[in-house]
């Protein structure tokens, strides 16, 4: 086989097992999400399909499918389609970017050929592509609340594109802080540069913190769950929405949250990297135990946060508006210049010194 | 190599994105197939309003603060991007880029300052 057609069909695989995989895991997250959520508010949750309800996210997903599709009258017939679609490619083409490991090596038609637990691996715009492609997710939704043409679902439109633009600033304010100390923007090199417990987290908590707050608006998730607050905007920008559309934007919030997820541990807590486990097991370099090993470090990293984004949904009422925006801009924006500037003048304090080269 | 590279390599973001803007229209187009398609009265397509008959449509004007931000966003959005390049190279650059950056970086504040104090940041 040439070369092209071996990288052609490892893209392939790659992005049939991502996406299946996001799949999965956005299935079993709205299934969590309902059982702790059962047992934040002391009740049992599902438990009719399959052992422990097990299967009730297929069964709801099936019952989208069957379900009809109604669109206004009144709504842009173009853009009520396209909304969703837009919401859920750009969730799943972050994934283009997200490293859950290193390479492992195997032997295709006699040559030795390397592959990477990241769809682009070592694409050194990374985190800029991550951001440029939360950005775009800003379109899905307020497409999504102008073309239905209901005043609910143009609020809720119209608030997620203000909320989502506002927190992406500190967002992009709190990684500058990691890019200083990584040098690089690739995801993979990022990780690298925190091996031997050296996680971010420990050097730069404000940026953390942030980046953790500011993921939250992302997502349109509790307490900044404002372009669907229920009790104000009905069901916000997908009011008009029913089907598997209604589906797709359900199925993007999740997958953003894993991404969301991914992305902190990546950066702050040293993705796939943990003490004395690798010492302890001593695989080979480039052996498939290893990059197994690595993802499910990786994912056994992620799934604590993921748990704390459906813990703080059941926990923490809901901002107002004129508050969420106000934290956004005038408590996180100037706490993360800071942090940027503190985080310079520290390191090259350190550097003069010779405590860091 | 070189350039042809680079686009080799880059390739696959693009088509990851493509792959799921693909899966996306297939489910849309699945659910279309597969739903039930009953009589669509008119009642049943008239925009969603609690029950009520709907009052004149969405086409509204709607409050300036959400172009104002999304202004203030693209100014301090390009600032920050330009911060990336810096950031990336910042071990190399030492005590100069430091100066540099913060010297930028106090220009941005001060443009903060004045959307702050013009009240551009408050909702009320």
């Amino acid at each position: 086989m040439s070369p092209i057609a071996v990288e052609v069909i490892i893209f392939l695989i790659k992005a049939v097992l991502i996406i299946n995989g996001l799949l999965m895991s956005a299935a079993y997250l709205v299934y969590f999400e309902r059982k702790i959520s059962a047992w934040a508010q002391n009740r049992i949750g599902p438990n009719r399909v399959g052992p422990l309800g097990l299967f009730q996210s297929f069964a709801d997903v099936f019952k989208l499918y069957f379900k009809e599709d109604v669109v206004p009258k009144l709504a842009d017939k173009r853009f009520h389609l396209i909304a969703p679609v837009i919401s859920i490619g750009i969730a799943i083409g972050v994934y283009a970017v997200i490293p859950f490991g290193d390479s492992f090596t195997v032997n295709i038609g006699g040559a030795a050929t390397k592959i990477w637990l990241a769809v682009t691996p070592h694409v050194n715009v990374g985190i800029l592509f991550i951001l440029a492609m939360t950005s775009l997710g800003v379109y899905g939704i307020t497409l999504a609340g102008w073309s239905s043409n209901n005043k609910y679902s143009l609020l809720g439109g119209l608030r997620s594109a203000a909320q989502m633009i506002s927190y992406e600033l500190s967002m992009g304010l709190a990684l500058i802080s990691v890019l200083m100390m990584a040098g690089s923007l690739d995801l993979t090199e990022i990780v690298h540069k925190q091996a031997g417990g050296s996680w971010n987290v420990f050097f730069q908590p404000l940026a953390f913190i942030i980046f953790l707050t500011a993921s939250f608006a992302e997502t349109n998730r509790t307490p900044f769950d404002l372009p669907e607050a229920e009790p104000e905007l009905v069901g916000g920008y997908h009011t008009e929405y029913s089907s598997m559309k209604f589906g797709l934007f359900f199925l993007a919030e999740y997958i953003n949250m894993v991404t969301a997820c991914a992305i902190m541990v990546i950066l702050f807590f040293g993705g796939w990297n943990a003490p004395f486990l690798y010492e302890a097991l001593a695989l080979p370099e480039g052996s498939p135990l290893l990059a197994l090993t690595q993802f499910g470090v990786m994912a056994a990293k992620m799934i604590p946060f993921l748990f704390f984004f459906i813990w703080v949904r059941w926990s923490v009422p809901r901002f107002r508006y004129d508050q969420l925006m106000s934290l956004g801009w005038k408590v996180m924006l100037p706490l993360a210049l800071a942090n940027i500037a503190i985080t310079g003048v520290v390191m090259v304090i350190l550097k003069h010194f010779g405590i860091i080269s | 190599m070189g350039e042809n590279n680079i686009v080799v390599s880059y390739l696959p973001l693009i088509v990851m994105v493509a792959v799921g803007f693909v899966f996306g229209l297939s489910n849309v187009f699945l659910a279309e197939i597969l739903g039930s398609r009953r009589n669509k009265t008119n009642v049943k397509l008239d925009t969603y309003e609690c029950g009520m008959e709907p009052v004149k449509t969405a086409r509204e004007r709607f409050s300036v603060k959400f172009y104002l931000v999304a202004m203030l966003f693209i100014v301090f959005d390009i600032e920050i991007v330009f911060m990336y390049p810096w950031a990336v190279k910042f071990r190399e650059l030492g005590e100069i880029g430091l100066v540099a950056m913060l010297l930028f970086m106090a220009l941005l504040f001060a443009g903060f300052v004045y959307v702050y104090k013009k009240g551009a940041l408050t909702w009320d």
